[in-house]
């Protein structure tokens, strides 16, 4: 086997030029090696200029996203073997405004996170004297999957409707609204439903299915999405059949 | 977008690129989901051909067996042919794609996806097979 | 952030509904009608028959659930389709018009026909 593989690296420096270029490194290639390894070898040993995120190395922090052979995958999770003897083409993850070589501006994002209220609603709260809340096991298996999510967006670049219209609210931050939604502590739902039930939120969606695809930690986004459009269509009818009853 | 951002001669400029038109005809995958939603005009087709089927009913049976004879020919063997299959495929996937949007508890078990994409074929199956029988024993 | 109130639950619920009868139904039908019969795998019934069974107020009215819901199907998902295949969703007004108002059309045309 070769000792080495080719990286073809986008590079984009906009102080220098207006238009992305490839950059080709040659790394060693070690059959322990992820590319988020060889692209640390880059910056190390021969281009101190490249720039990229990545923090936890293991795949729980969501940061080291990337189009690597036009696939939305994990850097650290995907290994230099498997694509060996072929060069490697990396890119910034899709359907997102590129703001240097491999780092790209996810406020849209995280604006959308926001959105969805990704936290524990209550009309009222509990107040500490009365005690926990509790939950049974069966109750933490209704979110469970959702909770998962490392907000890495790897589903935002799978989407084609994400990078048709940037409006849509997209598969990660509906699913964490799900995660919300299905926890027995939180009183949400409404409050979520009346941010999401619109044409850019879930309606948009056409369960393309990629989303849950890519996902690395099975968080199934797509599931998420049909299972809230059942509830934003029966929660529709009973406004309209049932209008004297309060939502 | 961040409409907060205000770009000055001095702020790096990001580089978005637009998604072309025809992004789907690159992957087959991509390929494959716009057949799959194209299923729908097969579905379509179909029932207005029941339609039709209906409307040489209610005229008499001189409409009806046109409509027989005519379906004979090979030009409409064919597009029924490749419409049974886009209507095959449009079983397929919506059996498949089922369960997620249905998490159905009995108490404390989920039901296994499994058993609803199960339920489905089922169903399909009883439902066709007694048409069958229905039409062929006359 | 302002909501805008969508009708798309509405078409969705019709769009369920139109796929998952096409589902189960069509595939039989198209087989036997279009595909079977023609080419002398099996033999249909007579008219007279098939003119009993199919006009039966039970029939017709299942028939034309079948075919409404299902052209509203076919509405739903080829404006999405138009919207995701040919990035036509500056249309939406017009695309709406088309798909649903032929579903409507159609849905009409049948209503009358059917009895």
């Amino acid at each position: 086997m070769a000792s080495t593989i080719t990286l073809e690296v986008y590079r984009y420096r906009p102080e220098e030029e207006s238009e992305p270029v490839f950059q080709s490194y040659e790394v060693p290639l070690r059959s322990d090696w992820v590319i988020l390894d060889a692209l640390n070898h880059v910056k190390d040993q021969e281009d101190g200029t490249l720039s990229y995120r990545w923090s936890c190395r293991m795949g729980v922090c969501g940061s080291c996203g990337m189009m690597v052979n036009g696939k939305p995958v994990l850097t650290c999770a995907a290994f230099l073997e498997s694509y060996a003897p072929d060069p490697i083409r990396i890119e910034p993850l899709q359907h997102f405004p590129v703001v240097r070589d491999l780092v790209t501006d996810v406020d849209d994002f995280l604006g959308k996170l926001k959105s969805v209220k990704p936290w524990i609603v209550r009309d009222e709260e509990k107040p500490v004297e009365e005690g926990e809340y509790i939950q049974t096991p069966e109750e933490l298996a209704d979110f469970k999957q959702y909770s998962m999510c490392i907000n890495c967006m790897l589903c935002y670049a799978a989407c084609p409707v994400y990078g048709l219209e940037p409006d849509f609210t997209g598969p990660a931050a509906i699913a964490i609204a799900q995660r919300y939604n299905f926890d027995n502590r939180d009183q949400g739902n409404d409050d979520r439903m009346d941010v999401l039930s619109h044409d850019d939120g879930i309606w948009s969606c056409t369960l393309v299915g990629e989303c849950s695809e890519v996902c690395p930690k099975d968080v199934d986004p797509a599931g998420a999405i049909q299972r809230y459009k059942l509830a934003g269509a029966a929660s529709w009818w009973k406004s309209v059949l049932l209008p004297w009853q309060n939502r | 977008m961040n409409q907060n951002i205000h770009h000055t001669p001095h702020h790096p400029k990001w580089y978005r690129v637009r998604k072309p038109v025809f992004w789907w005809v690159k992957r087959f995958a991509d390929i494959r989901f716009i057949f799959r939603e194209l299923t729908s005009v097969a579905v379509a087709y179909s029932v207005i051909l029941l339609v039709v089927f209906y409307r040489t009913l209610l005229t008499g049976p001189g409409a009806y067996l046109d409509l027989m004879e005519t379906l004979k020919e090979p030009f409409w063997i064919t597009v029924n042919i490749f419409a049974l299959g886009a209507v095959l495929y449009h079983t397929y996937t919506w059996f498949n794609a089922a369960p997620r949007a249905i998490v159905v508890r009995l108490g404390k078990w989920r039901i296994p996806d499994l058993m609803i994409v199960g339920g489905n074929y089922a169903a399909w199956a009883v439902l066709s097979a007694a048409i069958f029988w229905l039409y062929v024993s006359g | 952030m302002s909501a805008k109130k969508s009708n798309d639950p509405f078409f969705w619920s019709l769009f369920g509904a139109g796929g998952a009868l096409s589902a189960l139904l069509i595939p039989v039908f198209l087989f036997l009608v279009g595909i079977a019969t023609p080419v002398g795998w099996v033999e249909g019934p007579a008219y007279e028959t098939t003119q009993m069974v199919m006009l039966h107020p039970l029939v017709r009215i299942a028939a034309f659930f079948l075919v409404s819901l299902s052209l509203f199907h076919w509405a739903h998902r080829f404006r999405f389709t138009l919207y995701d295949g040919l990035q036509l969703k500056h249309l939406f007004n017009l695309i709406a018009v088309i798909c649903y108002g032929g579903a409507l059309v159609g849905s009409t045309i049948t209503g009358y026909i059917l009895w």
